[in-house]
């Protein structure tokens, strides 16, 4: 297979291109440039898109003797991923931007730019599983449960995954380095990247408050009586109990948490923990990974990328809207968020969270 | 592979290579008063010699560089700090919108902080600059003028400049001028004295010398402050240690490139052609940037650049190079990603345009089978390379 490999720089996409070399797949090496001025990016080395980043891709695809290419998509990941970030935060959502990049660019402007140059797939890094099925490539989880990213890939159609390799899937972090160290990478030793790429300094609130601008509005309790005011509830997140002014207990001595933000008069309000829990979960239409559900079913739902899967009976309504109705309440689930269907390790699909109920209505019998 | 990036970097000359192994065994500092510094001093001495002959200058005008952006920096802020000593008041330079980074970065430097004022003379749609336009704004406050910095002929489009003209102008002001002519060295017939240039920057690996050597051309009465302090080599403008096996290496291209330049100009020009009517032929609405005349006298006998209408750049050369043909899509940043040349949108052309640009050059090994082999696969690239973007379009809507 001719096979276009995106190099981030780290340690596992460089893995994952040697693996595909290895399978005797004729690879060429892409560096996604996501940032115009990458300087202003992280200058170390646990992110990506740095300078040093694309230096680091570079010398893995020399190193495997494989041409190598930097592809601008810097305006397409601003229009699409970075600004999206900024107005779902704005409408008082908590939105995952890696799971956009994966449906926008990665396997969107990435993939279809590989298949029109001729390519056959495109390979990443990513820890996920594709297992044959009966209907085609299945998305399962990775064999290492710390490293699975599973979850930020359950925006791909079936389309997308029969075009996808993920050579990492059946093997652990650790062997992943030892590897890397085996076969001379230098970024073997570079550490994980992890929260936000284009947000330099981790500092999401200040990211989001350069884009917003003050957004005074008020803090109340549950009972809408006023507990403080704010100047932009910038990255506020449901089910969050500091950063707002609010640290002192209500009058029981109980903490309070964000129970929901609303975006129009920018009234955050917060409230004992228990009226964090959520049953019945709401969702916009679904992406399926497979064939598509419909009616009612049973499987697990998550909707954080680390989070734990719970047991749900799950149904689509007759537009193809997602719900979930959770066997135990959950705490803290945040509209704007992506809920990903398993069943057992596979991805079924997903869909983003519209709204949450704490007690359930009836489940509704029979499928629709 | 077919290589037609002889811009970017060009094969060493076997006479080069000789001439760099016959000295890479010896020892010697050229500065050493024992029978081993003057053997190396000799070598240095006699290159510096046949490295004049071949560019129209004396040999106390040559000053050996680590090559040319060595030289243009030394020029640029050599010049501008030696005018303004001479007197405070000389803080302009004017040099045009299409010189390399080399020259145009030490110049952005100078004005953010030696309190440098820039002023970029305009180029028509050739990609020429206008010795009327500049001697208009030369005069608009003649004495606070440091310097003039022009290059001789472009390396994206491979226009040739009037430098000659605009020295004139410039003397006729008493401003000095320096020109860039890394690119026209290997392929015109640059002559130092004649063209009235008070210093100009050449690169040895541009013509078929070893990598890592150059020289500016300075004036015997032209005051340049150096950049480099040290053991005060080179008239006290560059110190630093000469290295012989380079400088031997240098020399020697320099002499066969101003043997055979005449000749290699025609025949280039004409490869040239014939590449440019073969992809025109092929993809019709491809667009010639530059200057179309064959002539050396206005276009760089190797150079051939054209806009790829509905394609990216990239893909062109991404397709290209797995059909092992080797060109460039011009100036790239550190992070390797493609910016618009600054060339192109400075003769007019829109950022898209020149996204969908390559540059094909041509050299002293370039054949008629590499030529051929780039008309043979142009069609079908363009065409893929053309649907590729196609899809990216769509998606944006």
């Amino acid at each position: 297979m001719r096979v276009l490999a995106a190099l981030s720089g780290g340690v596992d996409s460089a893995v994952a291109v040697a693996r595909a070399v290895d399978a005797g797949h004729d690879v060429v090496g892409v560096h996604l440039a996501l940032n115009a001025h990458p300087e202003s990016f992280r200058t170390g080395s646990r992110g990506c898109c740095s300078l040093e980043d694309s230096r680091d891709a570079r010398r893995v695809a020399d190193v495997l003797d494989i041409p190598f290419y930097v592809w601008d998509f810097a305006d397409r990941f601003r229009d699409e991923v970075v600004a999206e970030f900024v107005a779902e935060y704005a409408a008082g959502r908590t939105p995952n931007p890696c799971v956009r990049c994966n449906e926008r660019i990665k396997f969107v402007a990435l993939l279809e730019r590989a298949l029109a140059l001729d390519f056959d797939a495109v390979c990443t890094g990513h820890y996920a599983r594709l297992v044959d099925g009966r209907h085609g490539p299945e998305l399962h989880r990775a064999v290492d449960p710390a490293k699975d990213q599973s979850y930020v890939l359950a925006v791909l159609t079936p389309d997308q995954l029969s075009h996808v390799l993920f050579p990492l899937g059946g093997s652990v972090k650790a062997d992943v380095r030892a590897e890397a160290a085996q076969r001379g990478l230098l970024v073997a030793d570079k550490p994980d990247s992890h929260d936000i790429c284009f947000i330099a300094d981790g500092d999401t609130r200040g990211f989001l408050e350069r884009r917003m601008g003050l957004r005074p509005g008020v803090v109340v309790d549950e009972a809408g009586t006023e507990l403080a005011r704010h100047d932009g509830a910038w990255g506020v997140t449901v089910g969050q109990r500091h950063g707002l002014g609010v640290d002192t207990p209500s009058l029981d001595g109980r903490p309070r948490y964000v129970l929901s933000i609303e975006p129009v008069t920018r009234t955050v309000t917060m409230g004992p923990r228990e009226l964090l829990s959520v049953q019945e979960i709401a969702c916009g239409a679904a992406t399926w990974c497979g064939p598509a559900l419909s009616g009612r079913s049973r499987g697990l739902v998550q909707w954080r990328a680390h989070g734990e899967a719970q047991a749900a009976t799950v149904g689509v309504d007759h537009v193809g809207r997602l719900s979930a109705w959770l066997d135990a309440p959950a705490e803290a689930v945040a509209p704007g968020q992506t809920m990903v269907v398993y069943d057992g390790s596979r991805v079924v699909g997903s869909a983003t969270v519209s709204a949450t109920r704490a007690a359930p209505r009836a489940v509704p019998s029979g499928a629709r | 592979m077919h290589y037609l990036d002889h811009a970017a970097t060009t094969p060493m000359l076997p006479e080069a290579m000789a001439a760099v192994q016959a000295e890479l065994g010896l020892v010697g500092n050229p500065s050493s008063v024992h029978a081993a510094g003057r053997r190396a001093r000799r070598v240095v001495e006699e290159s510096r010699e046949t490295v004049a002959a071949a560019f129209g200058a004396r040999p106390s005008e040559v000053v050996f560089t680590s090559g040319g952006t060595e030289a243009d920096n030394l020029a640029v802020k050599g010049l501008y700090w030696a005018r303004r000593a001479g007197d405070p008041r000389r803080v302009r330079i004017l040099t045009s919108a299409v010189e390399h980074h080399a020259v145009l970065d030490p110049v952005q430097w100078l004005a953010d902080h030696e309190g440098a004022v820039v002023e970029f003379l305009p180029v028509d749609g050739l990609g020429r600059v206008d010795p009327a336009d500049l001697r208009r704004r030369i005069a608009q406050d003649p004495d606070g003028v440091a310097l003039v910095s022009v290059m001789w002929a472009n390396s994206e489009v491979g226009t040739v400049q009037p430098v000659g003209e605009c020295a004139a102008v410039a003397h006729e002001f008493g401003v000095p001028l320096h020109t860039d002519a890394v690119q026209a060295g290997g392929q015109l017939p640059v002559d130092f004295v004649a063209s009235g240039a008070d210093a100009l920057t050449l690169s040895a690996h541009k013509l078929g010398g070893p990598l890592g050597v150059g020289a500016l051309l300075v004036g015997k009465t032209t005051d340049v402050t150096p950049v480099l302090h040290g053991g005060g080599q080179e008239r006290e403008i560059r110190s630093g240690t000469l290295v012989a096996p380079s400088v031997a290496g240098f020399a020697a291209a320099s002499a066969v490139v101003a043997r055979d330049r005449a000749p290699q100009a025609e025949r280039l020009s004409s490869l040239r052609d014939r590449l440019v009517s073969g992809i025109l032929e092929r993809v019709p609405d491809a667009v010639y940037n530059g200057d179309p005349a064959s002539d050396p006298t206005r276009r760089l006998p190797g150079n051939a650049h054209l806009s790829f209408p509905g394609c990216e750049g990239d893909s062109l050369l991404l397709l290209l190079d797995a059909h092992d043909i080797a060109c460039s899509t011009g100036s790239a940043c550190s992070a390797g990603v493609a910016q618009p040349s600054h060339v192109l949108l400075a003769m007019g052309a829109t950022p898209l345009v020149a996204r969908s640009s390559l540059r094909f050059s041509l050299g002293h090994d370039s054949s008629e089978a590499d030529v051929e082999a780039l008309l043979a696969v142009i069609g079908p690239v363009v065409q893929r390379a053309r649907s590729a973007a196609a899809v990216a379009e769509v998606r944006v809507r």
